[in-house]
């Protein structure tokens, strides 16, 4: 089954691809691939934005048309071609370096604005590309080449600055939960108005050797002890919650006021109608 | 299972990266690291098609296939 | 329409607007404001979209995003945003995505006075992105410039498909000069992007001739490509070969430098029987001409050389024109960077005489004509 969305959906000629041996990105685009076939996805209606990361490499394997853009500034970039494309299905994929870091106040705005714009993030709670520095989301004394002992600062909660900014779909899987990323990732894409799906993935290599993880699977158990299904997370105490990554369907909203709507409704008005 | 009990896992030794997660999970413990530290197939035979190697190989290295196609 | 009082700002989008501008994405800052809050007035009236960004990174990025869905797009800053702007320039040019900057200089550095004029930022828009790239870019020196250089700022922009700084000062962007924008005669046509060949597979839009740009169909219209900031390769893809990254940066280069002829433009008066001429660009050109003209009234014989075209700077008729005319005033709001173009141009033989302007105000012709005056008599 793979192998046939991997041929209908990847650039065959440029793959295996360059992540390492275990990482979790892998199983996130494999999920996201049976993910577009669930929604019945159209390749040359779609178009695919990253920025920089190991994450952002993932659109030089998809087939489709693809915008490799620059560190952190990818939602902008979509921002500008959705506007003026409502005709297309546009997606975006980042790191949490690039989309919280560097990318911080574009995702917010992204969120606030409603756009139509699917945003997956691969969230490996560190930097990989670049050796293993500290990202927003590397927990609290966990270490890092730029925390080597130990980081000092607390970690974001993607999905809660998420909805605090206004986005109307959120929700939150881990590469453990492989069926469950395929279901999130269909239904983000199938969202009107901005859609937001937070991945926590393993980083073996940059972030696992160095906190004590053996090896990639030692971190998918570890992800699926940690985790906890949000109808679950709704009746714990915040206490109980701590360390925990709650999954699934965290809000969905029906969007009434996506962008793309005002904007076109405010030209008919000065075009009569006509476009 | 009777719709799979036509399928076999197969690996790709082309794209395996020799990672350990299928061999990790999979249930039946059919899987073992070869002399390349690829994956093998020990015994086909006794897959339960559960798909997990498949779904959680991040290479696309692994897949259940009918039984005697190629990959 | 009639004639009508008109800011330079307003003009810009004036024009804009004719060559087909449908996005502008922006953010707020002085003296530039006024050309964000026109096209959000203007644009929904033509089809165009505006959208007001978070900050001026994302504002070219928006624009660039726009650009690559098809649409003519333009933003519009002043030196802090200009600054910040930086990074995605450099993707828009690597990536060959059609845009237009404004840039209205006012002085610097950093915050320093957002109401004051300067031409402090003249190397920043050649060099201010990282990395061997061309630049192109225009400065007009009057509103109807600011309406007719727009235009062909656009027209470059999509001709070498690169990005083209449209140069303005603040004198220049808040002028007012009764102009009738329907009467102004020899406008560009701006070719449009295509045609694309219908066979979608596998076309590969960086495969051009090692002199010309390449053309990026809209996306999301069945070409299936890359587009990156990183070397890549005829599908856009990345690539670590050397051979290809030589050409690469070569091209982006060459495909300037085949219509450089074209792409430059000047305004020279008086230079037939001069003795020294004035180089200055922009606002400040307003006081050389005022200058020059009072000058030849009293005998003085001044020439007066404008570049419109800034970058590429017209080093070759500045050159002939040293090889006659040995004396050279150079009037320009910094501390002097104009100046080291028209120093590179020239013979040894020529004595340059640079005006600084770093006061904050555009430097008067009555400086001008002293300085002139007082070279021609050495």
């Amino acid at each position: 089954m793979i192998g046939e969305l991997v041929k209908k959906y990847l650039r065959m000629d440029r793959l295996p691809h360059m992540w390492c041996p275990g990482c979790g990105h892998g199983i996130a685009l494999g999920a996201l691939l049976r993910a577009f076939d669930k929604v019945g996805i159209d390749k040359d209606k779609t178009v695919i934005f990253s920025g920089i990361g190991c994450a952002s490499r993932a659109v030089g394997y998809l087939d489709f048309s693809t915008v490799h853009t620059t560190h952190g500034r990818a939602l902008a970039f979509a921002t500008g071609f959705r506007l003026l494309r409502d005709d297309v299905k546009v997606i975006v994929i980042m790191g949490d370096g690039d989309a919280l870091a560097i990318g911080g106040n574009h995702f917010i705005h992204a969120c606030r604005r409603n756009i139509d714009i699917t945003a997956i993030v691969w969230n490996n709670q560190i930097y990989g590309m670049t050796g293993g520095q500290s990202s927003p989301t590397t927990p609290q004394s966990r270490l890092s080449t730029t925390t080597p002992y130990g980081n000092f600062a607390r970690a974001f909660d993607f999905c809660n600055l998420a909805i605090g900014a206004g986005a109307t779909y959120v929700a939150r899987a881990t590469t453990y939960h492989a069926s469950l990323m395929t279901e999130l990732y269909a239904s983000a894409i199938k969202h009107h108005g901005f859609s937001f799906v937070e991945t926590f993935t393993q980083c073996p290599v940059n972030y696992g050797r160095r906190n004590k993880f053996p090896d990639p699977a030692s971190m998918l158990k570890y992800m699926k002890d940690i985790s906890v299904p949000f109808k679950v997370a709704e009746k714990m105490g915040s206490d109980e919650l701590q360390g925990k990554i709650v999954i699934g369907e965290l809000i969905k909203e029906k969007s009434d006021v996506e962008l793309n709507e005002v904007v076109r409704e405010r030209i008919m008005k000065f075009r009569g109608g006509a476009q | 299972m009777s719709q799979s009990s036509h399928l076999e896992p197969v690996v790709n030794k082309a794209f395996c990266k020799g990672c350990g997660i299928c061999i990790e999970f999979c249930p039946a413990n059919i899987l073992e690291f070869d002399e390349h530290r690829k994956c093998r197939v020990t015994e086909p035979d006794k897959c339960i098609k559960c798909f997990q190697c498949e779904m959680r190989c991040p290479d696309f290295a692994i897949e259940l296939v009918e039984k005697g196609e190629e990959k | 329409m009639s004639a009508k009082l008109i800011q330079g700002n307003e003009a810009v989008v004036y024009g804009a607007i004719k060559a087909g501008l449908k996005f502008f994405a922006g953010y707020p800052i002085t003296p530039s404001t006024e050309i964000a809050e026109m096209c959000a007035r203007e644009l929904p009236k033509v089809g165009g979209v505006f959208i007001q960004m978070e900050d001026e990174i994302s504002s070219v990025a928006a624009c660039i995003g726009a650009s690559l869905a098809g649409f003519r797009s333009m933003s519009a800053t002043s030196g802090p945003g200009f600054s910040l702007m930086q990074e995605n320039i450099g993707y828009a040019i690597m990536a060959e995505v059609p845009l237009v900057i404004v840039n209205v200089q006012r002085m610097g550095p950093s915050t320093g006075i957002a109401t004051a004029p300067s031409q402090s930022d003249y190397m920043q828009v050649r060099w201010g992105t990282h990395g061997d790239h061309p630049m192109v870019s225009f400065a007009p020196f009057s509103v109807e410039e600011c309406f007719t250089e727009v235009i062909r700022s656009i027209y470059w922009s999509e001709r070498i498909s690169s990005l083209v700084v449209l140069l303005l000062d603040e004198v220049v962007a808040h002028m007012r000069e009764g102009i009738d924008i329907d009467s102004i005669k020899n406008v560009i046509e701006i070719p449009d992007r295509g045609p694309f060949p219908n066979e979608r597979e596998n076309y590969r839009p960086y495969k051009v001739d090692k002199d010309k740009g390449a053309k990026l169909p809209p996306l999301g219209m069945g070409y299936r490509f890359n587009v990156t900031g990183l070397v890549h390769d005829e599908l856009g893809f990345p690539v670590e070969d050397p051979e290809k990254t030589k050409d690469l940066i070569k091209r982006l280069h060459n495909k300037i430098d085949a219509v450089e002829s074209e792409i430059i433009s000047y305004d020279e008066r008086y230079t037939d029987d001069a003795d020294v001429i004035i180089i200055s660009y922009g606002s400040v050109a307003r006081s050389s001409l005022r200058a020059v003209r009072e000058l030849r009234k009293n005998n003085f014989k001044v020439g007066f050389f404008r570049p419109i075209t800034v970058w590429p700077f017209p080093s070759k008729r500045v050159r002939e024109l040293s090889k006659r005319i040995k004396k050279i005033v150079v009037a320009e709001m910094s501390m002097g960077q104009m100046v080291l173009e028209v120093e590179r141009s020239v013979g040894d033989d020529c004595q340059i005489n640079l005006i600084q302007g770093i006061s904050g105000e555009l430097i008067s012709p009555d400086i001008i004509y002293k300085t002139a005056s007082e070279v021609i008599s050495r």
